[in-house]
């Protein structure tokens, strides 16, 4: 990502850097603006609480990528401090209520980072000794491990309902009260941007910087003089502070915690959305929390199968952009900066087309076979992309796998063209 | 407490055979690409449905046989289309990659089969009581388990170290480079491999499915058990998997029996509780049977912590 910055000439590099430094400002002040406004300009009733969902997602995404895509650890437990650190802070938020302790609400995400902290300092002590299968085992380990705890200490955990807290009894910071959702949007989005910021911040101190070098190779860091397990630790710790920062937020938004806010499948999702996202960016794990977040709730709403279309979704992006979203975006800049980006759109428009008519067709089959496998048999139509189809005749079957085998022979034609564009219009300026 | 034990021992021996039947799968594609195939429960359920559907129209043994080649087949195209593209993107993207096909094949299974568990049963051939011993009655079909997994560890033992296929095998193992100049297929070898392991699995799941259910959550429930299995082993270690299997198949078992905790040691020796209520309360009044499920994962982090490279294995990643 820095390596461009180096390549300029010397003279050049001062003006260089101070333009980036103010575009980067200017990045984070539009960030602020955008967060501000936006309760305002979407208005749909059920956008703030999706909003809500996204800010924690935000946190808990970008505080998973200081671990997968800045350190190389691959963690199948990182939902184990969001849960920890939710769960402490939901007990603190009890005590508070009962005046035990003077806590107000928007402090209390600070308390679950602090728990996040606290057990990502005890696990991360023997977790982080070695990084790939053996960090990510361990992990998985750790994850079941309190998954399986949960159950058997109610006095913590509370058993299958688990925790619920109350936010508008805690004691008030500010005359700041916290009844409405819109309200907590703000605290939630004051702690994204400040968490996301702090983030930022700690991937460009030296141990963020060591955190890539350790990443990228073990054995040069260790000769260097650090050593690799100390630089994972700090970033382990780092990593489950935010978490519990996310933990902290959780409670204050749903006011319940339950175990499975800790257990694998919780964990599972936000490999998910970073991955989606592109762990190579900061960016990414904002994207892919976004998008994550916005097709589960859209999702949620017209089907059962929203886990599937997802999965379906992240293997897609394993397969044919593994960079992720960001990734994409960013391949991008090259041919934006050479003003060719226009060209691209003809290529891209004509696969994007024949990749929405598989599409199509796939959704179709799967909403078919789920009719066919849930329905009551007396049943024979269903709604499908504003049609009445008859299930249970061949023709819509026949229908959507057409579509589905077009689809795919037709994008498999128009991607070399798509491809070939993109490494015209990417090539360097001045280049023949 | 002898029937205890003599019971607790066998069924130990069944489970740990089952898992065995997992594991062995699950190593050997370890050895071979480096990776942890997530996925390999997702097909020992697959296996389970398929045979419940099968034996449903074509009756329990040919299901027993048709079931896994079908597990077997779809594990293989998984490599060839999926696992062989990703391959060059680096082992976190492999690893990454069988934990969306587990989730896309968790989810197939309740869109096509629902979400109740499914009604899959014992045959009838073997539905009956093999021997009583004192109280406890040992079911046939707990035997037939036995005999198949015992069956298949020989067979795999057979094949891995008598055979030229085998040999192959072996040696594309450690060696592909080698094996590739020497004229040998070796990504077709990987496919077969995948094919075989995911077989397996699915093998485990048709003769599991009616004694451990049949149900969308049966993957995640056996799948830990499984990975914990195969990195106690020690990773590519078939040795190892062995070993572990069975330590695990009896420990579990043994701890499900065990009805004791700390507070009912404490008060056998004449001690008085430690506090009434409270966290502290509760950590006393858990049982052994109560602590069964966390175990196996506690005994993981305890091994990577003291031998990363698990009990037989000799490498790490």
């Amino acid at each position: 990502m820095s390596t461009p910055a180096r390549a300029t000439a010397p003279a050049l590099a001062v003006p260089a850097l101070a333009r980036a430094r103010w575009r980067r400002y200017a990045a984070w002040l539009a960030a602020v603006l955008v967060v501000a406004v936006l309760p305002h300009v979407v208005t749909a009733p059920a956008a703030v609480p999706v909003m809500n969902q996204m800010g924690i997602a935000i946190v808990f995404a970008l505080s998973y990528n200081m671990l997968l895509g800045q350190g190389g650890m691959l963690s199948f437990g990182h939902a184990v401090y969001l849960g920890l650190g939710g769960f402490i802070a939901a007990h603190a938020l009890n005590l508070a209520a009962r005046d035990v302790l003077y806590l107000p609400v928007p402090l209390l995400p600070l308390v679950g980072g602090l728990g996040g902290l606290f057990f990502g300092a005890l696990f991360g002590s023997f977790s982080t000794r070695r990084a790939g299968t053996v960090f990510a085992m361990i992990s998985l380990g750790v994850g079941e491990l309190m998954a399986a705890s949960s159950l058997i200490l109610n006095a913590f955990f509370g058993g299958e309902e688990g925790i619920t807290a109350n936010r508008t009894k805690a004691p008030l910071l500010l005359g700041l009260e916290f009844t409405t959702d819109r309200q907590v949007y703000y605290l939630i989005a004051f702690w994204a941007l400040a968490t996301a910021a702090l983030m930022y911040g700690f991937s460009r101190t030296p141990a963020g910087r060591m955190a890539n070098a350790v990443r990228d190779n073990p054995e040069r860091a260790e000769f260097v003089g650090y050593s690799a397990q100390r630089v994972r630790f700090v970033s382990f710790c780092a990593s489950g502070f935010f978490a519990g920062i996310a933990g902290g937020l959780f409670a204050i938004n749903y006011e319940i915690l339950t175990a499975e806010n800790m257990g694998l499948t919780a964990s599972g999702a936000v490999l998910l959305m970073t991955y989606i996202g592109g762990i190579g960016y900061f960016m990414g794990p904002i994207i892919g929390a976004v998008v994550f977040t916005f097709l589960q709730s859209m999702l949620s709403d017209y089907t059962g199968m929203w886990l599937l279309y997802l999965g379906i979704l992240f293997l897609a992006t394993v397969l044919y952009v593994p960079a992720g979203l960001a990734g994409l975006l960013m391949m991008h800049a090259p041919a934006w900066r050479a003003g060719r980006f226009r060209r691209l759109l003809g290529p891209y428009a004509l696969t994007a087309l024949f990749g929405l008519v598989a599409a199509v067709g796939v959704i179709g089959l799967l909403e078919m076979v789920h009719f066919m496998a849930a329905a009551s048999a007396a049943r024979s139509t269903k709604r499908l992309f504003w049609m009445t189809v008859h299930v249970r005749t061949l023709w819509p079957w026949l229908a959507f796998a057409a579509l589905l085998v077009a689809g795919a022979a037709g994008a498999r034609r128009a991607a070399p063209a798509a491809a070939a564009a993109f490494n015209e219009a990417s090539r360097p300026a001045g280049l023949p | 407490m002898f029937e205890l034990i003599f019971f607790s021992v066998l069924n130990g021996l069944v489970f740990g055979m089952l898992l065995f039947m997992l594991s062995s799968g699950l190593t050997l594609i370890f050895g071979m690409m480096g990776v942890l195939n997530f996925a390999h429960a997702g097909f020992y359920m697959l296996g389970a449905y398929l045979a419940y559907t099968l034996s449903r129209y074509l009756g329990f043994w040919p299901a027993l046989l048709v079931a896994p080649l079908l597990v077997g087949i779809i594990g293989a195209l998984v490599e060839r289309f999926g696992l062989r593209r990703v391959h060059r993107f680096g082992h976190v993207a492999e690893l990454i990659f069988t934990f969306g096909v587990a989730i896309v094949i968790e989810e197939i299974v309740q869109l096509v089969w629902g979400r109740p568990a499914k009604a899959y049963e014992v045959p009838a051939l073997l539905d009956f009581a093999l021997f009583r011993f004192m109280q406890t009655s040992f079911p046939a079909y707990k035997a037939f388990m036995l005999l198949i997994s015992v069956a298949i560890f020989v067979f795999l033992f057979a094949i891995l170290t008598r055979t030229r296929a085998g040999l192959i095998i072996q040696a594309s193992l450690t060696h592909p480079g080698m094996v590739a100049m020497l004229g040998h297929n070796v990504p077709r070898v990987f496919m077969v491999v995948f094919g075989i392991g995911s077989a397996l699995a699915g093998l485990a799941g048709v003769i599991a499915g009616p004694v451990l259910g049949t149900f969308p959550g049966m993957a995640q429930v056996l799948g830990s058990i499984v990975f914990v299995v195969v990195v106690i082993g020690g990773l590519g270690s078939l040795t190892g998997a062995f070993v572990a299997s069975l330590l695990i198949g009896i420990v579990q078992t043994f701890a499900v029996a065990l009805d004791i905790s700390v507070g009912s040691v404490l008060a056998a020796a004449g001690l008085p509780p430690l506090g009434t209520t409270g966290v502290l309360h509760e950590l006393w009044q858990v049982t052994v049977a109560q602590v069964a499920p966390i175990m196996p994962y506690v005994l993981l982090v305890l091994i990577l912590i003291i031998r990363p490279t698990g009990l037989f294995g000799t490498r790490e990643t």
